[in-house]
């Protein structure tokens, strides 16, 4: 895995709470191309350890996202043939700090250290359709968001062809299909987990920085 | 020392220089430049990179674009505009670069690139140049036409497959006392088309460090394209560009277009 990038703005419902102000300055237009960001390898972590929360951050965002892992290098690739470069799937959790605006690249909200827990990989063919899966995310065990895959722009195959379109992916590389609208919040002491239909679950505690040292 | 990586007779090897401009492998073979392929000269990591960190850059992309560039330069100069870049991104010295058939204007960017040599989170300025490895050249291409602004630069304008030629040489922090005043030039087709030094950077390399560091922990191998000076020319599919950077390298990269070679052939 060298690579995971994400798509923004990809549910139905997360366009819609932003289409208000997408003919206005700075955006003028909707984004005509997939809303993209990666998260570096600092954000990377195992499931079951502390999300740390830096000082300067009071709550975050669970990103119920699922994670289409790369098979084969996918470079310009059909959306009718996407699905063959699919090795599998991983719940993420994309965690970010909320944002409002989206003008510019979002290191600070999306790539603090540890803001990336994967979930194991499940094979592709264990999974029936990865455009027909029921989300969950919870916070200290109460169900906080429900959604389900088939509510995407883009679906999973169309955004592979359409990041591959100018960016190969490698084999284990991640693309995060995007995070439905509403994800719920989370503090410093909380316990966030993401279900999604057969991929299982994937649960986090959340932990102030000076509690990490 | 100068360290580099590159493929010989189908297999990667670690490099340092020798006279007249070969290449020693690590198992001692000396080598002529032609005879050899070279590879981003470490095992890249993160990659950071800046917009807009020449004051003279941002007033010539402002000439050419929307008012809303003003803001961006105003924007910068209180907290610099940083983006990341994929690992498909990298290509070494004397590679190839795709240019897109729907391009308008794609252009070069020469800039310096500083290498992380050992981890660090809230790494002071007075101390941030101790963190560093060394310096490479790098050439940080964008296609303008491809901008939309949501999280912008997007990835489709700076993400792209081999848009980040890197190179030829990791040129260690003792061989480049001064990072910050060093020329940096690039030739198109042997034309000098950009010209700037990096004195003129809004937000040096070390404040660079101290700012990342500060909310992320940086790591041995991630990167730091630091921004480039203006000097933007549209740039063709068969154009060859070298950049260079005073005292770290001359970095040479050619343009194909979409499809070269040619499918099947």
């Amino acid at each position: 895995m060298k690579t995971v990038v994400g798509a923004w703005l990809n549910y139905r419902g997360a366009w819609a709470a932003m289409e208000s102000t997408m003919r206005a300055p700075p955006h003028h237009k909707p984004p005509a191309y997939p809303v993209l960001y990666l998260k570096p390898a600092n954000t990377w972590l195992a499931p079951g350890h502390a999300i740390v929360l830096p000082s300067d951050v009071d709550e975050v965002e669970v990103g119920a996202a699922l994670g289409v892992v790369i098979g084969r290098p996918a470079a310009r690739v059909r959306a009718e043939d996407a699905l063959s470069h699919v090795a599998g799937y991983r719940i993420v959790n994309d965690v970010t700090v909320p944002h409002e605006k989206v003008l510019r690249p979002p290191l600070k909200q999306k790539c603090r250290d540890g803001f990336c827990p994967l979930g194991p990989v499940v094979p592709a063919a264990q999974v029936a359709s990865p455009d027909a899966l029921a989300i969950r995310a919870y916070v200290n065990g109460a169900l906080r968001q429900t959604s389900d895959t088939s509510q995407l722009i883009r679906d999973v195959a169309r955004l592979i062809a359409d990041v591959t379109e100018f960016m190969t992916l490698g084999e284990g590389d991640v693309l995060l299909v995007g995070v439905p609208e509403n994800p719920p919040r989370a503090r410093a002491g909380d316990r966030v987990a993401i279900e999604i239909d057969e991929l299982g679950r994937l649960e986090n505690p959340l932990q102030a920085e000076e509690d990490a040292r | 020392m100068r360290t580099g990586r590159v493929v010989h007779g189908g297999a990667v090897h670690g490099t340092t220089t020798a006279p007249d401009g070969r290449v020693r492998l690590a198992d001692g073979r000396v080598l002529d430049e032609a005879e050899v392929q070279w590879l981003p000269p470490f095992e890249v990591r993160t990659i950071f990179a800046l917009a807009l960190n020449y004051g003279d850059h941002a007033a010539e992309l402002a000439a050419k674009s929307s008012a809303e560039q003003a803001g961006f330069l105003q924007a910068q100069r209180s907290e610099p505009i940083v983006f990341l870049k994929a690992a498909n991104t990298l290509v070494g010295h004397g590679g190839l670069t795709r240019r897109p058939a729907d391009a308008d204007f794609m252009h070069y960017e020469c800039e310096l690139a500083v290498v992380m040599g050992r981890e660090g989170r809230r790494i002071a300025r007075a101390h941030a140049l101790d963190h560093v490895a060394g310096y490479p050249v790098a050439n940080d291409y964008a296609i303008r036409n491809f901008l939309e602004p949501y999280y912008r630069p997007n990835l489709r304008v700076k993400s792209r497959d081999a848009c980040t030629a890197l190179g030829p040489w990791l040129v260690s922090r003792d061989e480049v006392p001064d990072p910050m005043s060093l020329a940096l030039s690039t030739h198109v087709n042997g034309a000098l088309v950009q010209e700037g030094n990096t004195r003129d950077m809004i937000h040096d390399v070390a404040s660079l460090i101290e700012y990342l560091s500060g909310f992320m922990t940086l790591g041995p191998g991630d990167v730091i394209l630091t921004g480039t000076p203006k000097g933007s020319v549209d740039v063709k599919a068969g154009d060859e560009v070298v950049c260079a950077v005073e005292g770290v390298g001359r970095l040479v990269n050619r343009l194909v277009d979409d499809w070269t070679p040619a499918p099947g052939g």
